[in-house]
């Protein structure tokens, strides 16, 4: 009876056991093919962004023959700075032109001449002739930034090919560019400007150095506040409150404000910090301020996690040598659980980094040309710069946008690595 | 506990400092529309490179929300100017007046063409503005005839005027939170609107009624709102020719490789013709200075001579390279003297 049961379960599970490894099979495989896809697209957007974004690293230089004509730049002799200053150095520049280019006759010719280099290049002979006032008078060959317009034809953003109606630049400019072409007077650099200078409308002088500086600021004032917070939060609730109801309405609530969309912190910082308090639009500080409303509960979340993986045995072994409950968390429990709190402090800080929304509400989407000298000075971040740069008309500016995400998502890798190799090397496992 | 005592008198003393900062500001602070955004900018831009005054701040908040922040009150941590695509409406005024901010000088800076286009693969429209409106509205008089409104029942360009291609109506444009689409709702939709007679003699009855048929874009799916992104409307009608969008002139200006402007009544939006007035669908652009800050925030009065000067706003000016529509020259006189004397708007109802 019992041998005849057995065989019966057997042949049932034989009966099964193909039909089992098949689903098993499947279900691997769509996992594998989940996987796969997700892989897929990440790569796709890498590869979109990074093709259109890698030649903003460069940028095109015109050589010029710059004569630093005294009668030009200070007629009167007497090198006084404000002479200087403000002397008329686009007519350095527009003098070399026409010596390049004396075939050039005609109002309207002559100003599209003049548009080939960029609107910013006077102020580095300016620049120049202020570091070195002795240069008055000399002649020395200079590279300088072309327009935005003739950096993207060199970089054959706009196509030589199609007929002259369709195309920006024309045909008698395109035929100057093939002149400095063939004198190799024209070349492509490394496009330093695009890492350090401030925004810009003319996209051959924009950079990122301004906002990158900006959410310097606005994360250290993030991470100033909440992380001491966060961590007292965590390790208040953790481990000396009591449990009752009203903290559970508090662990309610920190769930909660996870949960939120970011739009409102950016609505109470408004409200509290610029209406009630009187702090200032378009500041870091502020921005800070609201980017750690939105970071608190992910960094309590994690902290509490991480303190509720250190085993018991560890606060009780301290207890009992004799050590007082704030002894035991302070010397043993913290610093065991700091790993994760740091991991969990990383990965919101990267959050904040790439926010937008709430800062739209206190004023830091907005143009700034300075680059921010404190928490205190208007500013923006990288990812309101993207936004900025994305509804700009310029052609040229596509790629300055892709290359800001290119420095964006660095960045946030960087942090990212950051967490996982905390974690990998400090975390213990019990 | 200590951290927390530490971290409260840091931000009590970073508070205070604060507002000993907030009570002298030493740049201009400009808000408002997105459409003026990138002509302003310019200028400010200008400014700061050739004058001793730092660089005004310029956020894009839209028009309304411009005004909102404008009119919130005299004092440094209220903005200087506000830009808007469109004038300040009477509740505005009243809303700034009764907040203490009753002189305020009015400076409009040029005129911004609002074009319909579509790929450069595909075939040019010559439009009227009774296309675009029987196109586009959510309610058109009864094909059939009579004086009936129907729901829009037009599938294809061609179903509307027998010389448009068979092609059917797909709209890119913007939502309503758009000053372009307000622009392009009052100076294309309306325009053809008015010229049903029946519809006409509606306003001087009925003008809610006649705002709402005119003014109400369908919503079965052939107008696509296509977000405040004017790049990525041109970007999609690259790849869809079959698609038609609606964005500002700077955007057509920038992308003649890829798009083509569509002819309305006949004009092509051109430079020449949105600065002669020929083309219908075009709007002035404005911004507003408050007078009590004039002397107080230093640059302002500097930054107004820059904008009002031939160099950025004139028919050779850097504004019109970045696709600014100029004044005539009188009007930009008459207006650069008005700044000059700082002559406060005296709103006409």
């Amino acid at each position: 009876m019992s041998k005849q049961e057995q065989i019966r379960t057997m042949d049932r599970v034989n009966a099964t056991l193909k039909q089992r490894y098949g689903r098993e099979r499947r279900f691997r495989r769509f996992g594998f093919f989940a996987v796969l896809l997700g892989l897929t697209f990440v790569g796709l957007m890498f590869l979109s962004i990074i093709s259109k974004g890698y030649s903003a690293f460069q940028q095109t230089r015109i050589l010029m023959d710059i004569e630093f004509t005294e009668s030009i730049i200070d007629p009167a002799g007497e090198r006084e700075y404000a002479v200087l200053s403000s002397a008329n150095y686009a007519g350095l520049i527009k003098q070399s032109l026409r010596a390049l280019y004396p075939e050039v006759k005609g109002r309207k010719e002559k100003r599209e001449l003049y548009a080939i280099v960029s609107n910013g290049a006077p102020l580095v002979l300016r620049e120049k002739v202020l570091a070195d006032p002795a240069l008055i008078g000399t002649r020395t060959q200079l590279w300088l930034p072309a327009d935005d317009d003739i950096d993207m034809l060199i970089k054959g953003h706009i196509d030589r090919t199609v007929p002259e109606s369709e195309r920006r630049i024309k045909d008698n400019v395109v035929a100057w560019i093939e002149k400095l072409e063939a004198d190799q007077k024209i070349e492509k650099f490394f496009n330093l400007t695009f890492l350090t200078g401030g925004d810009s409308r003319e996209p051959e002088l924009a950079g990122i150095g301004g906002a990158v500086m900006g959410s310097l600021y606005t994360l250290i004032i993030t991470l100033l506040l909440s992380f001491p917070m966060g961590v007292a939060a965590a390790v208040y609730l953790e481990e000396f409150a009591p449990r009752n109801r009203w903290t559970d309405l508090v662990e309610v609530n920190i769930n909660n404000l996870a949960a939120v969309p970011s739009i409102v912190f950016g609505l109470l910082g408004l409200a509290v910090f610029i209406n009630f308090f009187g702090l200032p639009r378009s500041a870091p500080l502020v921005g800070g301020m609201v980017l750690t409303l939105m970071t608190l509960p992910t960094i309590i979340i994690a902290s509490r996690a991480a303190l509720k993986a250190v085993p018991p045995s560890i606060r009780e072994a301290a207890l009992g040598v004799g050590a007082s409950k704030m002894q035991a968390v302070f010397h043993h429990v913290l610093p065991l659980s700091m790993p994760g709190m740091l991991t969990g402090t990383i990965i919101g800080m990267a959050q904040a980094l790439g926010e937008t929304a709430p800062l739209l509400m206190i004023g830091m989407v907005a143009f700034i040309v300075d680059i921010p000298g404190g928490a205190m000075d208007p500013a923006t971040v990288l990812p309101v710069q993207i936004f900025l740069w994305a509804d700009s008309p310029e052609r040229a500016f596509m790629e300055k946008t892709s290359a800001a995400i290119m420095v964006l998502l660095g960045f946030l890798i960087v942090m990212n690595v950051l967490a996982v190799i905390l974690r990998k090397r400090f975390e213990r496992r019990w | 506990m200590i951290k927390n005592r530490i971290v409260l008198a840091a931000a009590l003393t970073a508070a205070a400092v604060s507002t000993v900062n907030a009570a002298s500001r030493d740049y201009i602070s400009v808000v408002g529309s997105s459409t003026v955004y990138p002509f302003a900018t310019v200028v400010a831009e200008n400014f700061g490179k050739t004058s001793a005054f730092k660089t005004p701040k310029i956020e894009s908040t839209g028009s309304g929300g411009g005004f909102k922040l404008f009119c919130a009150g005299v004092g440094v941590e209220h903005p200087d100017i506000t830009n808007a695509s469109r004038r300040i409406k009477s509740s505005e005024v009243e809303k700034c007046a009764s907040n203490g901010v009753t002189d305020v000088v009015e400076v409009k800076i040029g005129y911004d063409g609002i074009v319909m286009a579509n790929a450069k693969s595909a075939e040019q429209m010559n439009l009227t503005r009774r296309d675009v409106f029987l196109a586009l509205a959510k309610q058109v008089p009864n094909p059939k005839g009579g004086e009936a409104l129907v729901d829009n029942p037009y599938k294809t360009w061609k179903e509307v005027n027998s010389a448009l291609p068979d092609m059917a109506i797909e709209v890119l444009g913007p939502p309503p939170t758009s000053g372009t689409r307000d622009a392009f709702v009052e100076l294309a939709m309306e325009g053809g609107c008015k010229s049903f007679d029946f519809i006409k003699a509606m306003k001087k009855k009925d003008k809610k009624a006649y705002k709402g048929i005119c003014h109400t874009i369908r919503e079965d799916g052939a107008f696509i709102e296509a977000g405040e992104n004017d790049n990525l409307i041109v970007q999609k009608l690259e790849s869809n020719p079959k698609a038609v969008g609606i964005f500002g002139f700077s955007f057509l200006d920038q992308n003649s490789d890829k798009v083509q402007g569509s002819l309305v009544d006949g004009i092509a939006p051109t430079f020449d013709a949105i600065a002669d007035g020929s083309y219908p669908v075009s709007r002035p652009l404005y911004f507003y200075v408050k007078k009590a800050h004039v002397g107080k925030i230093p640059g302002i009065q500097e930054y107004l001579a820059e904008f009002t000067s031939d160099k950025s706003w004139g028919e050779e000016g850097y504004l019109v390279d970045k696709g600014m529509i100029p004044m005539p020259n009188q009007e930009r006189n008459q207006f650069a003297a008005d700044v000059k004397g700082l002559n406060v708007l005296k709103l006409t109802k």
